[in-house]
């Protein structure tokens, strides 16, 4: 039997490594230089808009109700409906880019999308990126039949309520809970949320969107929204330094709102009409 | 590698921690009670009832032993609410806790049953025993001491398979660790905890639960000189195994 030569072997990987690593550096320093040239050559969004006549939106498209794509396989939600709004006022044809939750500031930074939808406000995205006015509501919220009588955390006094452990809305509801209420923890939001439905428990703590998808379905007890927890609105996320781009999309999300339209879309995919605190 | 261990955050959840113990340790007791009179009250009709009534255990026996007990948890849970039975969770766990013991006491108590030889039936018979005083003094007993060691094993496999009960939001032993490591992030330590606790369970049940038979079966078990005593006791893994029938 013929052993290869390991040393020889090694030798190879090794070159092959350097020479990987050569090439990624090349690369970086390429991509670096043209992060430097990318300011002069995108001033402001709003004109290469203009200029093709084609804005183009970063939407999620695995994130119902907000981004999904429907049964005639063509992209639906809020934020599809959002786009169309924008794609409307600045007189542009829409592209939607499909995002990822990964990748999507990247498709932002390298200029592959001129703005992204569904962006909660952080302090570590607020250094890279600005900020439109918020375009739609994203909160946790208590839900429960509406035979049962609750307005505030007071309220769940008494009452079992069911969340996924561990989560924002297990810490939200345990931290504003009366020591009479009963928080059951269930490992995932899916028994959580079967724990309701077979009313095992009399509430629930899920986001707005997830309760607008199950309420979209009808359960036997009839649930409503009771009250909110913990909110963080989606804005529109665009990149630094485009303030009429910014200013565009700000009057046209305060004109939405003024004449119903942002309503109409909010009542239409989350079933709930906007918050008067949006 | 190494990891280093923190337990310092785990102080504030020493409570929660015991009262998953306890709510452990109850479920079991419970449910040991009630399945070993389904295993026993099953496993006398599996050999003696109607052709219907021994059709029906065959089918309960044969439905439980070959589904997942956590299958078994969710249907009793999820499912039953849905028929109009609403039992809370700890209702619902030790329901399908005893069911599930049940099915598999009845194959044993059945099995330790059919060891007794004709020969002690007759006997007890030609004494003027009747049919049931036949079987409630001489068939049960002897059946109960031949196969005593695979209840107490399943017994065991019951207490540890009720860590799948905190799914359901009970609140036990794997609850509390699932729990405490979605505050403070140290899953490690919390599973070690637990799996140190439900070790330390284990061992001590199984003593007491040997010490227990040693009474209960006294006079049917042989004397032992060489048996541990003391605290070697509790590194007699296999002590359960040497209770035997003296016939």
């Amino acid at each position: 039997m013929t052993t290869p030569d390991s040393s020889a072997l090694r030798a190879g990987r090794a070159q092959r490594i350097l020479a990987t690593l050569a090439t990624t550096l090349a690369f970086t320093g390429v991509v670096a230089l043209s992060a430097f040239a990318a300011p002069a050559a995108h001033a402001d969004a709003l004109d290469s808009i203009a200029r093709s006549g084609v804005v183009r939106i970063g939407v999620f498209e695995d994130y119902p109700p907000f981004g999904s794509i429907g049964p005639d396989m063509k992209p639906e939600g809020y934020d599809i409906d959002m786009a169309n709004l924008i794609g409307k006022t600045l007189n542009a044809k829409v592209e939607l880019v499909q995002v990822t939750g990964d990748n999507r500031m990247a498709y932002l930074a390298d200029h592959k999308a001129d703005m992204l939808l569904s962006v909660g406000e952080t302090p570590e995205r607020e250094k890279v990126i600005d900020f439109s006015q918020p375009y739609a509501p994203y909160y946790l919220a208590v839900f429960g039949p509406k035979s049962v009588a609750v307005r505030n955390a007071g309220d769940l006094a008494g009452k079992t309520i069911s969340v996924a452990r561990g989560t924002l809305e297990d810490l939200s509801v345990t931290k504003i809970a009366p020591p009479s209420a009963t928080i059951k923890r269930f490992d995932d939001p899916n028994g959580a949320i079967s724990a309701f439905l077979s009313g095992q428990v009399q509430l629930m703590v899920v986001g707005n969107d997830v309760g607008a998808t199950i309420l979209a379905r009808h359960p036997a007890n009839d649930p409503e929204q009771k009250f909110a927890l913990f909110s963080s609105p989606d804005h529109v996320g665009l990149n630094k330094n485009e303030p009429r781009l910014k200013q565009k999309i700000d009057e046209t999300i305060a004109r939405a709102r003024k004449d119903g339209t942002l309503n109409a879309i909010a009542v239409k995919w989350l079933r709930a009409p906007l918050p008067a605190d949006l | 590698m190494s990891y280093a261990f923190d337990f310092s955050g785990f102080g504030v959840y020493a409570g929660m921690l015991a009262r998953g113990t306890a709510v452990t340790l109850g479920l079991t007791a419970v449910s040991t009670v009630l399945g070993g009179l389904v295993g026993i009250g099953g496993a006398s009709v599996a050999v003696a009832g109607p052709r219907w009534a021994r059709t029906l255990i065959a089918a309960y026996v044969e439905l439980i032993r070959n589904t997942p007990f956590i299958v078994q948890l969710f249907f009793v849970f999820f499912g039953l609410p849905s028929l109009g039975i609403h039992i809370d969770e700890v209702q619902a766990a030790i329901l399908a806790m005893t069911v599930n013991l049940g099915a598999y006491a009845i194959e044993i108590v059945r099995a330790g049953i059919e060891s007794i030889s004709r020969g002690q039936v007759q006997a007890a018979q030609a004494l003027g025993l009747h049919g049931r005083q036949v079987f409630r003094y001489v068939v049960l007993p002897q059946a109960l001491a031949n196969v005593f060691p695979s209840l107490l094993s399943q017994v065991l496999i019951v207490m540890l398979g009720s860590a799948v009960v905190s799914q359901i939001s009970v609140p036990d032993l794997t609850y509390a660790a699932n729990f405490i490591q979605s505050r403070n992030f140290r899953s490690f330590e919390s599973y070690v905890i637990i799996t140190v606790t439900y070790l330390v369970l284990s061992i001590v049940l199984r003593q007491l639960l040997n010490w227990l038979a040693r009474g209960l079966f006294a006079g049917r078990m042989p004397h032992r000189p060489d048996e541990p005593r003391g605290w070697r006791l509790l590194l007699a893994w296999r002590g359960a195994r040497t209770i035997t029938t003296e016939r």
